[in-house]
């Protein structure tokens, strides 16, 4: 389940910043304050977006970061933070950002699952907009009990 | 009918083009099709062995001039994006000999 993926201090709400690297950044500092990864890989994260482009925005106003393992990873996990006001990370298509997922997986497949329930409850219309309007994380792990996500 | 290899390509071929899969993957059970789909990176994915590509307009630039379809994505979560621009491909694919 999405839910075990998820505790409190790997979420936030309405996030307000100023450009998307600092986006990354705090998404990111959630990880290394629980020993998910280092801050290099946060680094890491801004730099591959840097290089490759801002193909990370993979729908309309969701963006998925991360690195390779070998940049920091130390555990598999994702951080889940909404952007408010919305942030633009330069991709024409899906901008601007106010859902920003980073996550972190040690090998090429251990993070696989944890990918497959994020999509599955993404693909939801419903389920992203309460993610988008949602403000504390019992509302949260409620719903997703619920909609057992 | 013919498995074709069709191949998902991002930046580091761990992440979107996970998700990618996974979206195609649910397309393709809907229709009863049966494929290999495999997800490859930047660096990598012009050596691999495909049929066709899905990927970003970001990467698409990478498979300029190639003979094989390549589909450009624009919602990596939106199923009937998916099957929209790539189901006729697929099945064209599927039955060729």
């Amino acid at each position: 389940m999405l839910l075990d993926h998820l505790k409190s201090e790997l979420v936030q709400f309405h996030v307000r910043t100023d450009n998307w690297q600092n986006a990354v950044r705090i998404g990111g500092d959630l990880l290394v304050q629980q020993g998910i990864c280092t801050k290099e890989y946060v680094e890491a994260c801004i730099q591959a977006s840097l290089k490759l482009g801002p193909y990370m925005v993979l729908s309309p106003g969701i963006a998925l970061a991360h690195s390779r393992p070998e940049d920091g990873a130390l555990k598999v996990g994702m951080s889940i933070i909404t952007l408010d006001p919305p942030i633009s990370f330069g991709n024409k298509a899906n901008d601007p950002v106010r859902l920003l997922i980073t996550f972190c997986g040690i090998d090429h497949d251990s993070h696989i699952g944890m990918l497959q329930e994020l999509a599955t409850f993404l693909m939801d219309d419903q389920n992203q907009q309460f993610l988008l309007a949602v403000t504390t994380v019992e509302e949260l792990t409620g719903y997703l009990q619920k909609s057992k996500g | 009918m013919k498995k074709i290899k069709i191949m998902m390509v991002c930046g580091f071929g761990l992440g979107s083009s996970m998700i990618l899969k996974m979206t195609l993957d649910k397309v393709l059970k809907n229709h009863g099709i049966s494929a290999e789909t495999f997800c490859s990176d930047e660096a990598t994915s012009r050596g691999e062995f495909f049929d066709m590509v899905f990927t970003s307009e970001e990467m698409s630039h990478l498979f300029q001039g190639s003979s094989k379809p390549i589909i450009v994505i624009k919602n990596f979560l939106n199923p009937d994006e998916v099957e929209e621009k790539g189901l006729e491909t697929i099945n064209k694919l599927t039955h060729e000999e």
